[in-house]
């Protein structure tokens, strides 16, 4: 036990450092370019409306103000700081004035329960299947399954959704493809609004499924096919252990550690695919956030979204680090 | 090196398979140094046509033979994908190499700051570069940033494989011989590692040349550069499937899809071959 809350500390010291590191890459990023926010933000607003030269003199000195831009940069990089800490990133200029953190807020439920519910299915559901196809691997279903594994897992996670777009909005409309839940529904505990809000997220989910499944597949049925042939397995057949506890308690969880690992380190690469799957379906998560802050140029949303997506994400791969040692008897004895 | 190549062609379907769709890609791609038209330029044929045998692949709402443009975005998309591949190569050997060889604090420094860049989502940092580079953010610049966030997975791999050659007999007989770190490294590691170096550059072009696509699409990249990306960027625009001009929708795709499958195919059988018990099943011994 005492070994293992070590690790944890250990971790959770490395969970901070690279919170750390990726927000500090994020304010440097973004105020090392050239681009002035201040000037950015006069630029959108007298876009859009007839200003007198006194007016934008006093906007221009509110957000240098808010800003602190007109600070040395190590000044500026504490008060970011200090202001992060306190979960106070400015005003967003989509939907001002809103509070960056509080758009990020709303939006961040929609993505974690798409990405969670999508991730657990994949993982648990590819790797029984990975793990059934590497035990029996002359079966002719599993083979099936193998090559269409093999031919959907390499297309980038876009392609994928905007195939799902194409086929399911022009072709076969039965599902909706366009946001998080009916227009004509009204937010809430109803059954009405569940049913609308489950209809909605098949498509998204679905891409995300198909894009992950198949390295979840692949990798445990190579996993397991070399344990097959490993002597304990050898053994308990020969023994007349029951096939199933061979699979389950013999095969499945000697090569279910690696993969948890793996699990722990493709976890960024899924919160970038539930980014790009969100635009596509128009869903309002931290993807559709992301976009259309870049598109609008609004700097504290952006700065909101990345700095708080660096640190869920980070924190989610923790949090699977912690399981792995629970998971093997050989560090949890020690 | 040939011998490698004879039996991977015939005791791996996948390899074969992999080798034909890629060869495809790249005959295609490499089409375009030989292009009539420049890609660049827009409204140079009839907008919209259909198929035919005076444009193969039809004509895009810009006026562009879609042939041509694609030829050229792959042959961009392709080039895009090698330097991000060679580029993160070259960190990720020089960072597994050394932390597996030396070991002790540089060891853990580094695979500190690999662990760092494992953890860190890398499409929000991108789209931050994009946010405030803007149109600054030409293709080898991209490429560079890429190559910065894409060697971690494959320098652990290699620091792994670097750990254990580390105790080997040779590498002790070349310390006492008085060979230098730098050409203990270079000479006696190095071509151990290449293997795993092949199989993750194949895996490497795959994620960088998706990361691209999807960074085009959303049009967050340099649009006046024809890449993979940038074709379906365009035929977005153009709203290509609600007007019905098809071809430059599922052409683009097919040949999108063809790419990374062949690809992954030739990574994944070479992932195969390296491990010697998949490769002894597959050869039926």
């Amino acid at each position: 036990m005492r070994a293992y809350l070590l690790f944890a500390g250990k971790r959770f010291l490395q969970l901070l450092a690279v919170i750390f590191c990726g927000i500090s890459a994020t304010f440097l990023v973004t105020h090392l370019s050239p681009i002035d926010p201040v000037e950015q933000v006069l630029g959108r607003l007298s876009a859009r409306s007839n200003l007198s030269p006194d007016a934008i003199a006093a906007t221009r000195a509110a957000l240098t103000e808010l800003y602190g831009t007109n600070q040395p940069i190590l000044q500026q990089y504490f008060n970011f700081w200090a202001r992060l800490l306190r979960g106070d990133l400015g005003p967003s200029l989509l939907a001002f004035p809103t509070p960056s953190m509080d758009l990020v807020a709303r939006a961040l439920p929609w993505t974690l329960g798409l990405l969670a519910t999508s991730t657990l299915f994949t993982f648990i559901v590819g790797n029984l299947m990975g793990a059934l196809a590497g035990y029996r691997p002359d079966n002719p279903f599993f083979r099936a399954f193998g090559l269409l594994s093999i031919a959907i897992q390499p297309i980038p996670y876009y392609v994928v959704a905007f195939i799902l777009l194409i086929i399911f909005g022009y072709y076969l409309p039965i599902l909706p493809t366009n946001g998080g839940f009916g227009m004509d529904v009204r937010p809430g505990w109803t059954p009405q609004f569940i049913v609308s809000l489950l209809q909605h997220a098949i498509l998204p989910a679905a891409s995300l499924v198909l894009v992950g499944f198949g390295g979840w597949f692949l990798g445990m049925r190579a996993l397991v096919s070399n344990i097959i042939n490993d002597d304990y397995v050898t053994y308990a057949e020969l023994a007349g252990v029951d096939r199933r506890t061979v699979v389950g308690s013999y095969v499945i969880r000697n090569a279910m550690l690696p993969q948890l690992t793996a699990l722990a380190m493709t976890l960024g690469g899924v919160f970038s695919g539930t980014i790009i799957t969100e635009e596509v379906f128009n869903y309002p998560g931290m993807g559709s956030l992301l976009i259309d802050a870049v598109n609008y140029g609004d700097y504290s949303l952006v700065l909101a979204v990345a700095t708080v997506s660096i640190t869920a994400v980070a924190g989610a791969i923790f949090i699977v680090d912690l399981l792995y040692p629970l998971l093997d008897p050989r560090i949890r004895a020690e | 090196m040939i011998s490698v190549f004879r039996d991977l062609i015939r005791y791996n379907i996948e390899f074969t398979i992999g080798l034909v769709l890629v060869g495809l890609v790249v005959a295609f791609a490499a089409l375009s140094f030989i292009s009539p038209v420049d890609p660049s330029l827009i409204y140079l044929a009839v907008p919209d046509q259909p198929p035919s045998a005076q444009h193969w692949f039809g004509t895009n709402s810009r006026g562009q033979d879609l042939f041509w443009q694609l030829s050229a975005a792959f042959r961009n998309s392709l080039i895009f994908g090698l330097t991000v591949a060679v580029l993160s190569r070259i960190i990720s050997i020089t960072v597994g190499l050394a932390a597996g060889y030396l070991g002790g604090w540089v060891d853990r420094v580094l695979m500190f700051i690999n662990d760092i860049f494992v953890s860190v989502p890398i499409f929000p940092i991108l789209v931050l570069f994009y946010f405030v580079l803007r149109s600054d953010l030409d293709t080898f610049t991209l490429a560079l940033i890429m190559a910065c966030l894409g060697w971690p997975f494959d320098a652990r791999l290699i620091r792994s494989v670097a750990r254990g050659l580390k105790h080997r007999e040779f590498t002790r007989h070349a310390v006492f011989a008085g060979m230098s770190t730098r050409k203990v490294l270079l000479e006696e590691h190095l071509p151990y590692v290449m293997p795993i170096v092949f199989a993750t550059f194949m895996n490497n072009m795959l994620w960088s040349m998706a990361l691209e696509v999807t960074l085009a699409v959303l049009g967050f990249t340099n649009l006046n550069h024809p890449t993979m990306g940038t074709v379906l960027y365009w035929s977005n625009q153009h709203s290509a499937i609600v007007v019905g001009v098809w071809w430059w929708v599922v052409i683009p795709v097919v040949l999108i899809v063809i790419t990374f499958l062949g690809l992954f195919l030739l990574a994944m059988s070479m992932n195969e071959y390296i491990d010697p018990r998949s490769r002894l099943r597959r050869m039926g011994v």
